[in-house]
């Protein structure tokens, strides 16, 4: 009895010893929690995030010279926090809201993130960094554009993409200036998903027209990741629309691709709204067959040896993939979230918040097109802005629009296949 | 009635045979079994699979995949019903439903592994692109799939009703005592009875693959139609999946173009919930 009893004592005390070891090497690591869509319908999106989160902490991690005045990237870890290394806990959000929302929990409870990034889909942003904020835990997003996130009033949200509002514009402009290029953009139609992003995208983009004097003719909203399109297409083809602005997942949008061939319908100009026509398993299915549709961007790779194309080469290493402008996105807002967290020179939730709301990035600290990065009191950047692209040849896409930024001027009308 | 309506019924008409296509093999099982096979989708997303390995390796189209693809199903159903199914059948009804729901997660996230979470797609012409006949655009790959439907249900028809097999294969679905004591093998009817309905669940997949993007979660977007189709046709029903998956398409594709694509799944499923009220056996069950 006696015996077991020190085998006991001993037991614990090696276990004590051990976890005191753990927490001590722990210290020299800053925990953020990403929750990304890793499975269910949109994982390839998510796997995406997950190489572009990954290459940042390697940028962030290991020393990177060659990035010159990048910051985070010249010494390892954290110099504000005496070199701490940055470490993620990826968590799957199914493609569920609900799901999303009991992740960021366990992250936040469990697993002692001081602050998350994600979540892709608007939908599940929405209900993640609602527990964020009941927390009071950061949470940067990178890449969800749904108007409604930073119109709750939360204090702990932050996001960095420009949101549809600001692509709407885009948008206009630039039919504006086609059509004083002679091109005919008087009827518009908007295709679209019935989730959050769909939803909301759509509603900003026909308020933003509207405001300018352009009305939208046809409205057509769809259930997602549809078996069957064929009503939508035979809908737009027998309306006619001169310009059709689609804002589908990547599931839908292959469907639409292959569907319009089979139909034959070629609308005289597509304008894509990202999420699924620049997920690089689009141009790879259907790229060949969607040649000359438009869509934004806020990434372009640069010249050889920029911090950009390097990024975009380790990137390519990591996942097999090209960059685009959704993981360009992602990886940014993970810039600033590790950027604020350094020079809040703390994990303390609250210095972080502090941090992130005194962010004023210039654009060349940057590896997206913006305009620089801060924040207003909503969480939104109001320097956030982008261009517009177009896939010319089906397999990559080129600057187009505004004029300043093009490589290429737009081919008109769609060609498609 | 105007060009685009005829071809929205057309259109309908070859989605509905490709319902009936992929839910053939799911109304069998049940009516052999009275097992609901919740791996279903995930089948069918093997198949596609198969078909796209087929014409990366071979550069062959679905006159090879779609076989093959049959075959390899065809083996993998004998092995699910050694394996999974003769055990958990004697468990309680919840076994049954959480062993093939474990296999479909087991399935799918298998082949995540292994291929990634990328959209794959096979090459638009793989099966003579897109016709026109009398204004009206056909797709090759789904009238290929619409013929394959009305065989595969004319073949199993024929099988269940017209030979010996078929009869065996009822008899122990009726009760397997009776057959068992009249000499037949219970254990080997329903393997094959699941070697057919897999075999042909991979065939319908390897056909959808050549006009439907393949991706491994797939099976999760086409596996509700399978179910919605084999309860409105008669659950066991054959012919039954065949008319009840042309009504759910054409419906769908008259909804979508008249209401509004957001509302066919509303007018789908209220109309199947009406009709299950007044008919709860389906158009084809036996009540």
């Amino acid at each position: 009895m006696r015996f077991k009893h020190i085998i006991g004592l001993l037991c614990a005390a090696s276990i004590s010893v051990m976890l005191a070891g753990h927490a001590f090497a722990q210290e020299k690591t800053v925990k953020i929690g990403a929750v990304y869509p890793l499975s269910g319908n949109a994982a390839s999106a998510g796997v995406h995030a997950k190489a572009a989160i990954e290459v940042a902490m390697d940028i962030i991690n290991n020393p990177h010279p060659e990035f010159g005045n990048f910051p985070l990237a010249k010494n390892a870890g954290l110099a504000g926090l005496g070199g701490a290394k940055v470490e993620v806990v990826f968590a799957d959000n199914q493609g569920s809201p609900a799901t999303g929302q009991n992740q960021a929990l366990r992250l936040i409870t469990e697993e002692k993130v001081v602050a998350l990034t994600g979540s892709y889909q608007s939908g599940i942003t929405l209900t993640a960094s609602a527990i964020a904020e009941k927390y009071g835990i950061p949470f940067v997003n990178g890449e969800s554009v749904a108007a409604n996130l930073t119109e709750r009033g939360f204090k702990w949200f932050f996001r960095v993409t420009p949101v549809a509002a600001d692509f709407a514009k885009i948008y206009y402009e630039f039919l504006k200036d086609m059509k004083a290029a002679g091109v005919k953009t008087d009827s518009v139609a908007l295709v679209h998903d019935n989730t959050e992003y769909g939803t909301s995208v759509s509603s900003v983009i026909t308020s933003v027209f509207k405001d300018n004097g352009q009305s939208i003719a046809l409205d057509i909203a769809y259930a997602v990741n549809a078996t069957d399109v064929q009503s939508q297409i035979l809908q737009l083809k027998e309306k006619k629309p001169d310009v059709v602005i689609m804002i589908a997942y990547a599931s839908d949008a292959i469907l639409y691709a292959k569907t319009m061939q089979a139909l034959d319908y070629k609308p005289p100009m597509i304008i894509a709204d990202d999420s699924g026509y620049s997920d690089p398993s689009f141009i790879k299915s259907v790229g060949k067959i969607s040649q000359g549709v438009l869509n934004r961007s806020s990434w372009s790779v640069g010249p050889p040896g920029s911090p950009t194309a390097l990024i975009a080469e380790m990137y390519k290493k990591k996942s097999g993939d090209e960059m685009d402008d959704t993981a360009g996105r992602q990886m940014q807002a993970f810039f600033v979230l590790c950027g604020a967290i350094d020079r809040a020179g703390s994990t303390d939730p609250a210095k972080i918040q502090a941090a992130l709301k005194a962010t004023d990035l210039k654009p060349d600290q940057l590896m997206m097109g913006y305009k620089g990065i801060k924040f207003d009191e909503k969480g939104q950047n109001v320097l956030a802005s982008g261009l517009v692209i177009q896939l010319q040849d089906g397999e990559n896409y080129v600057a187009v629009w505004p004029k300043a930024n093009a490589e290429k001027t737009p081919v008109l009308p769609y060609k498609g296949w | 009635m105007s060009s685009i309506l005829v071809q929205v019924i057309v259109g309908g008409l070859l989605l509905g045979a490709v319902y009936a296509l992929f839910s053939s093999g799911l109304t069998l099982v049940w009516g052999m079994m009275n097992i609901v096979n919740f791996a279903h989708g995930d089948f069918v997303m093997l198949g596609m699979y198969v078909a796209f390995v087929v014409w990366t390796l071979f550069g062959a189209g679905p006159w090879a995949g779609a076989p093959l693809a049959a075959l390899v199903l065809a083996t993998l159903g004998v092995v699910v019903y050694f394996g999974l199914i003769r055990d958990i059948m004697k468990g309680p009804m919840l076994a049954q439903i959480l062993g093939t729901f474990g296999l479909a997660l087991l399935l799918r996230y298998s082949v995540f592994w292994w291929f990634g979470a990328n959209f794959l797609s096979l090459p638009e012409n793989l099966v003579g692109g897109t016709f026109e006949v009398a204004g009206l655009r056909i797709q090759a790959s789904r009238l290929l799939a619409g013929a394959v439907a009305l065989l595969v249900t004319l073949g199993l028809h024929l099988l269940l009703t017209r030979t010996s097999l078929g009869s065996k294969m009822l008899a122990v679905a009726e009760d397997s005592t009776a057959a068992q004591l009249m000499g037949i093998r219970p254990d080997t009817m329903q393997a094959i009875a699941w070697a057919i309905a897999a075999g042909a669940t991979g065939l319908a997949g390897a056909l959808i693959a050549t006009f439907f993007y393949i991706v491994p979660t797939v099976g999760e977007t086409l596996g509700i139609v399978a179910f919605v189709t084999v309860s409105l046709g008669g659950f066991g029903s054959v012919p039954g999946a065949l008319v009840a998956g042309l009504l759910i398409g054409v419906i769908e594709s008259l909804s979508g173009y008249l209401i509004g694509p957001v509302y066919k799944d509303m007018v789908v499923y209220s109309l199947f919930l009406g009709f299950l009220w007044f008919r709860p056996q389906g158009l084809m069950g036996k009540s």
